[in-house]
């Protein structure tokens, strides 16, 4: 199984991998705030808040071309407003919407790129996000990974019969094949399911989910919080007072 | 000496009609290690899932004095850990401590105590380590006894290990076989894999067609009934 490029970056061991969870979901919330309402997008404002995602990927040692290029998956998104907003005639906040979707992004990444997801979704819990939609989160990540190992056997199995990925018709047969495979995976994962609920059960489930309780937060974690919403509060006073 | 499980005349039929149990007798006496046997879909995995109410079908089953009804499941689950045959099935919690602690916890313990429990778990199998990682970064051994680690922190009275050497190396088949003998707890073993039942079984019963056809040491079932790997085999199979 191949993992994710965002998986293998989250298992590092940088000074910012390892503040707590909960510390980083609520300066990266800070950040986000402190980016959209900042009302003014002035040059200086930007390479202010710039700053301070550089500064993190930098604290997360992630590799900068990675996350800048792997932040630019908003740009079709951010791009269609963008335009619009241009063609209406307003070309400075055409450039700020630009400008805090991509920010956003790359904030986004930093945390995502310092925390293991089931770390971020404990982080979540913690500061009471509901936790059905968390558990929901959790299993459906747990088992992206077993349905596609699934998915990549039924290919390696295809592919030692004959199978060429490349060689692919669009025509009604392939669609039948296509549509067996995507039945015989909906199959297995629905087995799946029925099989965890098992385990569970098994496991003295009867339908509430406990979990540990979160670690307290360490004097480092404390700092960090502080520093990092201090900056933002900073820079977006900063930004308003001369924007 | 009373039975740690006493099965008498048990039945299962499957919904697709598929008569999977037709009468089961079957004893497992503190302290004992009883491999089952049998070819595929002879009812072993469908026999074991009545040992904690995972099925339930016609008959009787008792579990430590515990006839099991849907009223005493929560209890009679605390008494039987099963080890199922695919870890990732059993592993669903975001970290490895987590999952072990999954049954503590569902069990009524507090964190801390579920926390104790899981992390002594976790050192009996010999994954300390491991304690923070996601499931899904192990390797297939150490996915076994993380799932291992899962069902011993529920502290149960009885084991039951569902084809507990499947993904496992030589040297897993090895480790699992002295950490197996460590453990104080009855123990019921579904296994294809006749040198490991013989390393660590007592006894075993033999299953066909849902039913116990035989029982005894598992070198006397292996002989009665041709029961061994491909290299040991006679050539004519008795029937």
């Amino acid at each position: 199984m191949h993992h994710a490029t965002l998986d293998q970056w989250a298992r590092g061991s940088s000074a910012l991998h390892r503040r707590d969870a909960r510390v980083k979901w609520l300066v990266l919330v800070a950040y986000l705030a402190a980016l959209s309402a900042t009302r003014s997008l002035f040059p200086m404002c930007v390479l202010g808040f710039a700053a301070l995602a550089a500064g993190a990927i930098r604290l997360g040692r992630l590799p900068f071309a990675g996350v800048l290029a792997r932040a630019g998956v908003v740009a079709p998104f951010a791009g269609v407003i963008t335009l619009f907003t241009w063609l209406g005639g307003e070309g400075g906040r055409a450039l700020a919407v630009l400008v805090r979707s991509y920010l956003s992004a790359v904030a986004v990444l930093v945390l995502v790129g310092t925390t293991p997801l089931p770390t971020l979704l404990s982080g979540l819990t913690s500061l009471g996000v509901p936790r059905f939609l968390v558990l929901v989160v959790q299993f459906l990540y747990r088992y992206l990974f077993v349905l596609s190992e699934q998915a990549q056997h039924m290919r390696l199995a295809a592919a030692s019969r004959g199978w060429q990925a490349g060689r692919w018709r669009p025509d009604p047969a392939g669609f039948r094949a296509a549509a067996g495979v995507a039945a015989a995976l909906f199959l297995s994962s629905q087995a799946k399911a029925q099989a965890v609920h098992r385990a569970m059960l098994a496991r003295g489930f009867q339908g509430r989910l406990v979990t540990l309780a979160p670690p307290a937060l360490s004097i480092a974690d404390l700092w960090f919080l502080a520093a990092g919403v201090g900056a933002c509060a900073g820079l977006w006073l900063a930004a308003n007072l001369f924007g | 000496m009373q039975a740690l499980i006493q099965v008498r005349n048990l039945r299962f039929r499957y919904e697709d009609g598929t008569l999977a149990l037709d009468g089961v007798d079957f004893d497992l006496y503190p302290g004992e290690t009883v491999a089952l046997l049998g070819p595929n879909g002879s009812g072993k995995t469908t026999f074991v899932l009545h040992l904690n109410g995972l099925l339930s079908g016609e008959g009787q089953v008792i579990v430590c004095g515990l006839e099991v009804t849907k009223r005493n499941l929560a209890e009679v689950r605390r008494k039987v850990g099963l080890l199922f045959q695919d870890p990732d099935e059993q592993l669903f919690m975001p970290t490895v401590l987590q999952d072990v602690a999954f049954g503590p916890l569902s069990q009524g313990c507090t964190p801390e105590q579920a926390q104790a429990r899981a992390r002594a778990a976790l050192a009996q199998v010999g994954l300390v380590d491991a304690a923070g990682k996601a499931p899904y970064h192990l390797s297939a051994g150490e996915k076994r006894r993380a799932a291992l680690a899962g069902v011993l922190a529920g502290q149960p009275e009885i084991l039951v290990l569902d084809e507990p050497t499947t993904y496992l190396d030589p040297w897993g088949q090895t480790d699992l076989i002295t950490l197996l003998g460590s453990l104080p707890q009855a123990k019921i073993i579904v296994t294809h894999d006749v040198l490991f039942a013989a390393a660590v079984a007592d006894r075993a019963a033999f299953f066909q067609k849902g039913r116990i056809i035989a029982q005894g040491s598992v070198a006397d079932i292996q002989r009665r009934f041709g029961w061994a790997p491909p290299a040991a085999r006679p050539a004519n199979r008795p029937d």
